[in-house]
């Protein structure tokens, strides 16, 4: 049995629902909160943490039941989490396998981190708006005010 | 809609064409001759933070070109205290006007005004982030007194870290070829990553905190103003303040062709000897606010500047 397989074993296989594979070690807390998931009247969830990982070392996984999480929801975990496997299980089986991908630009994913920037007055009604400008590194700024994000304060900073 | 929030909306080509319009409109903006391109049009001037040069020059190039403006006034006495939002606000003189000129104290205030409305917006300053007209006049006046933007050893000097001007300046010079020196304390040096994208697009720039060394081998001195309420105490401003103070008495060894800029307003970083030197060029400088700023204003609502100003012009009795 893989490293993997074992991993996978340590909690119950779902009827339905996402299981998010690969989160960076100790990240999924984060991801759920990207997603929404959480609080008393959330579905079924299921969390692995820091397990081995032969690509990432240590890695999370997630499952949530009864809930097949769309591309869109999923896009916003790139700031996170972006070589996450994803996939939709339907009776017990695979039904579809969705990867993460990194657009050029993350609308209302998280908040520009200058002070002075001005999207920091709460009430201006436009989205936030951050531009993807670089991949590796990955480079991020506010498509507004042209700053630097740094990925840490934009976490703290999650919509 | 398009309008001019960075240096990066405008291509090379695109500045130069702008620039020798601007160039053809003198007469007009010297008032010499009438041409009311801008017949029928309204300027919203929407200026959140205080400005002389860059409010009055807009308000004076629409006029110039026949058009009218309307101003938001203080702002003290507008819906922004009440706490009106900039998109609420911008929503407003969209329907009143045809083109807005406008400065916020919040970085980015104007993309996302240009975002929020149907009409262009030129960025008079947002924040310490861009002032792309005064760039523009900057370029003009360095192809006026040079002939050429290309190749010159041009010298920013004082307060890099918050000066807007410098930052819009700066970019637009490598574009240019140009070699830029920042001379600074080091407190106020050019931010790093104004000075990484600059290193990126292939600019070649030097930082410095000695400026008189620099007089003798520059092009252009750009002086800017090192303002007091940076500095946590007086003593710390003052032996900053004095070396970035021009004399008429350092300028000896300076080419003959060389100019002194300052976006002005002034306090004591350019000594009044200067001014009756051939080196000061600050306020031509202002001055060509005006006439970069009817071009610019031509250029974004899709009006032509004729080819020949004079013929299609009428004289001012």
């Amino acid at each position: 049995m893989s490293v993997n397989e074992q991993s996978m074993r340590r909690v119950t296989a779902i009827r339905n629902g996402t299981v998010i594979d690969h989160v960076p070690g100790g990240m999924s807390l984060t991801v759920l909160k990207m997603l929404g998931i959480g609080g008393v009247m959330s579905n079924p969830v299921s969390l692995l943490m820091n397990v081995p990982s032969k690509k990432l070392v240590s890695k999370d996984i997630i499952k949530v039941e009864d809930r097949e999480l769309n591309q869109n929801e999923l896009d916003r975990l790139a700031l996170v989490a972006p070589e996450a496997s994803v996939s939709i299980i339907r009776a017990y089986s695979v039904a579809e396998k969705l990867t993460i991908n990194l657009s050029d630009e993350m609308v209302n994913v998280a908040r520009c981190a200058f002070s002075n920037c001005i999207t920091s007055n709460s009430r201006e009604p436009l989205p936030h708006r951050l531009l993807i400008m670089g991949r590796d590194p990955l480079e991020i700024r506010c498509h507004y005010c042209g700053k630097l994000q740094e990925i840490n304060d934009l976490v703290e900073r999650l919509i | 809609m398009p309008g001019l929030i960075t240096m990066d909306d405008l291509t090379n080509e695109e500045i130069i064409s702008i620039l020798d319009d601007a160039e053809r409109l003198l007469p007009i903006a010297y008032g010499e001759r009438y041409l009311p391109l801008l017949r029928g049009r309204i300027l919203g001037n929407l200026f959140f933070e205080p400005s002389t040069r860059t409010r009055m020059s807009f308000e004076t190039a629409m006029k110039r070109l026949g058009g009218d403006v309307i101003n938001l006034g203080d702002v003290k006495n507008s819906s922004v205290v009440k706490g009106e939002t900039l998109y609420d606000t911008i929503q407003m003189i969209d329907g009143y006007s045809d083109i807005i000129a406008m400065r916020h104290p919040r970085q980015g205030a104007a993309q996302y005004a240009a975002d929020a409305c149907k009409v262009p917006i030129l960025n008079g300053g947002d924040g310490a982030g861009h002032h792309p007209t005064q760039t523009m006049l900057d370029l003009f006046t360095i192809r006026q007194a040079h002939g050429k933007l290309e190749n010159l050893r041009v010298v920013l000097a004082g307060d890099l870290r918050y000066g807007r001007t410098a930052h819009s300046l700066s970019h637009a010079l490598v574009r240019f070829g140009c070699k830029v020196i920042f001379a600074s304390p080091k407190s106020l040096s050019m931010p790093t990553e104004i000075i990484a994208d600059i290193v990126r697009q292939g600019g070649d720039v030097e930082e410095t905190e000695d400026l008189l060394s620099e007089i003798n081998q520059a092009d252009v001195i750009y002086m800017t103003r090192i303002q007091k309420e940076r500095f946590p105490d007086e003593d710390e401003y003052l032996k900053v303040a004095d070396a970035y103070k021009l004399h008429a008495r350092d300028l000896d060894d300076a080419k003959s062709e060389m100019i002194i800029m300052h976006p002005l307003p002034r306090v004591e970083e350019i000594h009044p000897s200067v001014d009756e030197t051939r080196y000061a060029r600050y306020f031509q400088q202002a001055f060509n606010g005006v006439v970069t700023r009817m071009s610019l204003m031509c250029w974004l609502l899709g009006v032509g500047v004729p080819g020949d100003v004079i013929a299609a012009s009428e004289v001012i009795a």
